[in-house]
């Protein structure tokens, strides 16, 4: 009998609309949100941080000067006709590329020359120390710190001046930041002189990631320094080496503050940037509209190097 | 029941970040602290100026606080940073409405902030506070109205580097270009990579065109506007002042490394007595002191141009005064206004920053106690202030776009008139945008 009972009970608990079933139901639905629950801070932060701002700056490249009017009014594409028709906008995109095409492969060759070396047998433990400590001081600085230091060395007064004058390889002053023939490649200088370290300190990482026993073997099999060198060492950083490039592009594609504090785009346009290109036409001509298209255009441009950085972290996973 | 209770806490924490993501975002600037009968209580100014890291420690916040005590219910939250960057707090908080209630204004800025809506008509706000205007030294008007009071005044005169001039032989202070010229060329021979004038041209602070190359044309009367609007080509004022830089350059009497020359730079050559002239801001006088007890220098009026026998004029920057549109304590922000643009208060601020005050009756003790600048409280009131960019639409823009193709010029890229024609063009699209 009471047996019957608890069934006839449990029955009617089960049945549709019961309390229980109620319950079972709304425990469903809480289990269902608990991956939003966990993903909802991130999802927050890339809302606020990097799609809404996103959003607004296509929905002002499409507009007519807005910020600076009340009632802006939709043009269209007119402000990337405009900017793509710029000659001031391709000699920044040219500076541009030269400036992170040279920066790039100056940071990788000397980030893995040195990241060899600190890697190296043939060096004591306590000269690796005083030379990795040695080689990673550029990245201590912060980019503020960097331009005030490498506009006193190039001053025409500067220490570098001093040095090569003194020893009689240069007649008289150069102007390294200041003269149209040497400031693009000055600034270019200061930028792989401060981010090489980055690429050293990971490549070291991966060389010593390498099994040995790859090496020994390509002794055994009579393999020379060279060989040893192309066969494995560079096949077995490729993937790190990838994934730096691309991050490195990235990053040197929308470097500001160095050329600002450096050059300011000068003279005479020599190091203009997209970068810089864009600030003057958002702060000192107040174009808003044309600035966010020109910002647009970078943001495709990075968007097409992020593909293949994450093509790239995948083919590595 | 843990997995339920991280996300509940994960879920709570982005609602926090949502939450203050929205509240940083519609924040007003024109704190009012609570509401309603609460807010007439106790009113809380925000005051965005880059003023109080150029003054001695604590001396604006001990005005504020005497504001305070005077205006029992008003409080002052100073909102300061360097100019550069208060420069685009201001930008960005007039675009957003969120401009802090009082802002320090620079000239070159108004043309724009007036355009957009984002200063109150300050004529209106006196009439309402019945101020008298005739105390005031300057005001910056457009369209009939004043939007920016200038509070302090900083003049460049000329600064002369003594020791420097005796070396070359120079006996006396240059009064006109050709005397400019021949001693700017005796110091550049003295050897050391010494030059005879300083000339910064940075793109990026565009403002040695107007300190240092437009000042000769209005140190003789010149004009690079015609009934407000750009007068460059065909005006022999600009272009002779321009031949007269450019002989000076060709002939390596000016300082190496103009084109990416900043005012600091400018400043640091003078100061370690690498450099025989310089214009520069009256401002600079104590730094250059200090950074070098040594150094002799004296202040001059710029030189004229040869046969020029009108008055001389001397350019001048301001820290300017304006209030927010969008405050809503229009009333409580123009007193803290008036307070600073007071014959007393103004007379200290200007004391403390080494400037001409805004107020006409206000003396700053300086003027008699310095030498120098007593030197310069003289040439000032025997000359014209002037500063053609401000009010200006773009004002560094248009620097900008002249620095340019002036380098150009310098650089034997482009004749005088091309220089003037393109200047003219980029000016004129400036103005029409």
């Amino acid at each position: 009998m009471t047996t019957t009972q608890t069934l006839a009970a449990a029955n009617r608990s089960d049945a549709p609309g019961s309390k229980q079933s109620r319950g079972v139901r709304r425990d469903g639905i809480r289990r269902g949100l608990v991956p939003f629950g966990y993903l909802s801070p991130t999802v927050i932060l890339l809302l606020v941080l990097m799609v809404i701002p996103i959003v607004m700056v296509l929905s002002y490249s499409v507009m007519d000067n807005v910020i600076m009017k009340k009632n802006p009014q939709f043009v269209g594409f007119k402000h990337y006709i405009d900017i793509l028709a710029s000659e001031s906008f391709w000699g920044a995109a040219s500076n541009t590329v030269f400036f992170t095409v040279v920066s790039v492969v100056a940071h990788l060759v000397l980030g893995l020359a040195f990241a060899m070396m600190l890697n190296s047998t043939l060096l004591g433990n306590r000269t690796k120390a005083i030379f990795r400590t040695i080689y990673v001081l550029p990245w201590l600085f912060t980019i503020a710190i960097i331009a005030v230091l490498w506009r006193l060395l190039l001053e025409p007064n500067g220490v570098v001046n001093y040095l090569l004058m003194s020893s009689g390889m240069a007649g008289s002053q150069i102007e390294w930041l200041s003269s149209p023939e040497t400031a693009l490649f000055a600034v270019t200088f200061i930028n792989i002189w401060s981010g090489y370290p980055f690429y050293m300190t990971s490549l070291l990482a991966g060389l010593q990631g390498i099994p040995t026993e790859l090496y020994e073997a390509a002794e055994v099999d009579g393999a020379n320094g060279w060989q040893r060198f192309m066969r494995i060492t560079l096949p077995q950083l490729k993937p790190i080496i990838i994934s730096m490039a691309l991050l490195d592009v990235i990053w040197t594609t929308q470097q500001f503050a160095l050329i600002w504090m450096t050059t300011g785009g000068g003279p005479l346009g020599t190091t203009e940037m997209l970068s810089t290109f864009t600030y003057k036409l958002a702060f000192s001509k107040y174009q808003f509209g044309t600035a966010s298209a020109a910002a647009a255009i970078v943001l495709v441009i990075s968007m097409v190097l992020a593909f293949f950085y994450v093509r790239a972290q995948k083919a590595r996973d | 029941m843990r997995k339920k209770y991280l996300a509940g806490v994960a879920a709570m924490a982005a609602a926090a970040l949502a939450l203050s993501g929205c509240s940083g975002g519609s924040a007003p600037s024109a704190n009012a602290t609570g509401s309603g009968s609460a807010a007439a209580e106790a009113v809380t100014l925000e005051f965005a100026q880059w003023w109080e890291p150029e003054l001695p420690a604590n001396a604006l916040r001990s005005l504020m606080d005497q504001f305070e005590s005077e205006n029992p219910g008003i409080k002052v939250k100073l909102i300061s940073g360097p100019y550069a960057s208060t420069k685009e707090q201001v930008v960005a908080g007039a675009a957003a409405g969120t401009m802090s209630d009082v802002v320090g204004l620079d000239g070159a800025w108004v043309n724009d902030f007036v355009k957009q809506g984002s200063l109150s008509n300050l004529t209106d706000l006196m009439k309402t506070a019945n101020f008298d205007e005739s105390q005031l030294a300057a005001q910056v008007q457009l369209d009939g109205s004043t939007w920016m009071i200038p509070v302090a005044n900083f003049v460049y005169p000329m600064f002369v580097n003594e020791d420097l001039m005796k070396k070359a032989g120079v006996s006396a202070t240059p009064k006109n270009r050709t005397e400019f010229t021949a001693a700017a060329a005796a110091l550049a021979k003295t050897g050391n990579n010494t030059a005879g004038w300083v000339l910064p041209l940075d793109t990026g602070t565009p403002n040695g065109i107007q300190n240092d190359v437009m000042s000769w044309v209005w140190a003789s009367g010149g004009s690079m506007l015609k009934d407000g609007k750009p007068n460059l080509v065909g005006n022999a004022d600009v272009k002779s002042a321009m031949e007269f830089i450019k002989g000076m350059y060709d002939a390596g009497s000016i300082a190496k490394g103009s084109f990416t020359m900043k005012e600091q730079d400018k400043v640091n050559e003078f100061t370690n007595g690498r450099v025989g002239m310089m214009i520069d801001s009256l401002a600079h006088v104590n730094l250059i002191r200090e950074q070098n007890k040594d150094l002799k220098f004296s202040v001059a009026a710029i030189p004229s141009a040869d046969g020029y026998s009108g008055k001389g004029a001397l350019p001048y920057a301001s820290w300017g005064i304006g209030v927010a549109n969008n405050s809503k304590h229009q009333a409580e922000a123009f007193k803290l206004v008036s307070f600073l643009l007071g014959k007393d208060v103004n007379a200290k601020i200007c004391s403390a920053a080494h400037a001409f005050p805004g107020n006409n009756q206000a003396v700053p003790d300086f003027v008699n106690s310095d030498p120098i600048f007593k030197q310069a409280f003289d040439i000032y009131q025997k000359s014209n202030a002037i500063n053609e960019f401000t009010g200006l639409p773009v004002a560094e823009q248009l620097m900008r776009d002249f620095d340019e193709q002036f380098q150009k010029y310098l650089a034997g890229k482009q004749s005088a008139d091309d220089t003037l024609a393109a200047a003219q063009k980029a000016w004129e699209t400036s103005f029409a945008g």
